[in-house]
């Protein structure tokens, strides 16, 4: 059951992950990425990026509160996907939208703090791709995670990017923001005592609730026969 | 079939208004300004139907030599947030705007306030305009407008001497548009422009686009074209022109004063804190294109800007 589950899970991530990519390639491929697809493919991608960023810094809390252990095998996976969408974005907007023109490319970011702030972002979480594999984790030991822990400020760059992007009105940029900044305030250490705290309540209840459930079942399986 | 250019085809609110010139006959006024309506134009030969009419293929370009962009690109990616922000979700959502009956209101400082119904303005004299149109978000496109000089309509309410800027406003009816509940903005959509900018021959007011009634997502009835200054200055859907001694303060202004100003001059020297204003992508192109000084128009209208102190390009 739990293999079955560990499956599921892994299925789900990869398929997950790259149905944003086949959904653009088949929107390319039926010409329909609107009037202006250069745009539409930056936008989607860098959503893409964006959100798979969230659900990988989400994976540690939602184990420290709920025990979603299974959830943390995929937690490497997640911030590979999201890596390969911000190097295609990164491509796009350097090099289909300004053609690899450094001059150009030199003014928009001296000019334009939230793409100044997106490569910053960018760059941050390059070297967390790269040194993804247990060859990097067991040569740069202790200083592994340390190099890691890069990925809130990178992930906080990010959604600062996004609400300077927009024109006008940052709502949805800021709920991004909010679910970051709420996931990162998980991670402070007295706030995940009480996290884990407040887990260890919870699976001792369900734990209850089980056993209560299952001891009735057996009961009324019984009645029944008789 | 035989290729039609688009100046060639009559267009509908042309051909609609012959209908009511016939219904009409009698008012000697509006006859005559019907009959130069016509004058010009010829009626195409081929007995292709309004509806049947593809006006892709129109073959118009601007007086740079660009090709007109398409009807489905116009019409299919449009900034209109009345509606919606995505501007591709525009032409979904407005299948039962209302543009009949519909009346625009010309007021404040004129000798002779009025209200027009939507046939009165078409009957002013039509003519077709390729413009290019540069959305300050760094894309552009070039579209074979039809309409009359906005100075037809002004001279028309005889503006007195104190009248200084004309201030325009859209319709506001969230039950047909749906954007305008969103409480981010301050409805409705209002612009403005100098008075001697509105009176310049360049500055249009649109009721059609290659030769057709002017879809909703465009700004039906009738909308502002200024095409020197960045599209959003070009406001849809009018339902009140009123002038004034005062800048009025627009819906951009208003929202993002740091970043949109009154002027709002294409100027690609004048940087944007998001978009690139020194290059632009024209819609159907894989390259960036320089940014023209005026969107290309300086010749015509740097002379309404002697004083060019970067503010009149904010």
């Amino acid at each position: 059951m739990t293999r079955l589950r560990r499956k599921g899970i892994q299925f789900a991530t990869h398929v997950g992950a790259l149905t944003p990519m086949g959904l653009l390639l088949f929107d390319w491929y039926q010409n329909d990425l609107t009037a202006n697809p250069i745009q539409a493919v930056t936008l989607r991608t860098g959503k893409t990026a964006l959100v798979l960023l969230t659900i990988t810094l989400a994976i540690t809390p939602l184990n420290t509160l709920f025990g979603f252990k299974q959830l943390i095998s995929m937690r490497k996976w997640l911030g590979l996907y999201t890596a390969c969408y911000v190097a295609v974005h990164f491509f796009i907007f350097i090099g289909l939208d300004y053609g690899f023109d450094f001059g150009l490319l030199k003014d928009a970011l001296l000019e334009k703090r939230f793409a100044l702030v997106g490569l910053a972002a960018g760059l941050l979480l390059l070297p967390l791709a790269i040194t993804s594999t247990r060859g990097w984790q067991r040569r740069l030991g202790k200083n592994w995670k340390r190099l890691h822990r890069f990925i809130y400020l990178g992930a906080f760059l990010a959604t600062v990017h996004y609400t300077w992007l927009v024109k006008s009105d940052i709502r949805v940029p800021l709920i991004y923001m909010a679910i970051v900044v709420l996931l990162l305030i998980l991670r402070i250490p007295q706030v995940r005592t009480l996290a884990s705290r407040f887990q260890q309540i919870v699976s001792k209840r369900m734990a209850h609730f089980r056993v209560r459930r299952d001891g009735q079942r057996r009961t009324s399986v019984l009645e029944s026969s008789d | 079939m035989v290729k039609i250019r688009s100046s060639e085809i009559t267009p509908e609110h042309v051909f609609l208004s012959r209908r009511e010139f016939l219904k009409s006959t009698g008012l000697l006024a509006s006859g005559s300004l019907l009959l130069a309506a016509c004058g010009g134009v010829s009626v195409p030969a081929s007995s292709t139907t309004e509806d049947e009419m593809q006006p892709e293929a129109s073959g118009a370009v601007d007086e740079l030599g660009d090709s007109a962009n398409s009807y489905v690109d116009i019409t299919n990616f449009n900034n209109f947030y009345e509606f919606t922000t995505d501007k591709t979700a525009v032409v979904d959502l407005v299948g039962n705007f209302r543009t009949s009956p519909w009346q625009v209101e010309v007021g404040g400082l004129v000798h002779n306030p009025k209200v027009y119904d939507i046939d009165d303005l078409l009957g002013f004299v039509q003519e077709e305009r390729v413009y290019r149109l540069r959305c300050v978000e760094g894309w552009s496109m070039v579209i074979p407008w039809n309409g009359f000089p906005l100075a037809r309509l002004l001279e028309d309410v005889e503006p007195m001497a104190d009248a200084k800027y004309v201030r325009f406003e859209t319709l506001y009816d969230p039950d047909q548009m749906p954007g305008q509940k969103s409480p981010w903005y301050v409805w409705p959509y209002v612009e403005g422009l100098r008075l001697d900018e509105a009176m310049h021959k360049l500055t249009l007011m649109a009721t059609g686009l290659y030769g057709k009634t002017l879809p909703a997502q465009n700004g039906a009835p009738i909308r502002l074209v200024v095409p020197w200054k960045y599209g959003f200055k070009s406001i849809k859907s009018i339902v009140k022109i009123d002038l004034v001694s005062e800048q009025p303060t627009s819906l951009w202004m208003a929202a993002a004063p740091n970043e949109y100003g009154f002027y709002a001059n294409v100027n690609p020297e004048v940087p944007h804190p998001r978009w690139s204003q020194a290059t632009e992508r024209r819609i159907g192109e894989l390259g960036r294109r320089q940014t023209l000084l005026f969107n290309g128009y300086a010749d015509e209208v740097a002379p309404l800007y002697p004083d060019m102190s970067p503010s009149l390009f904010f």
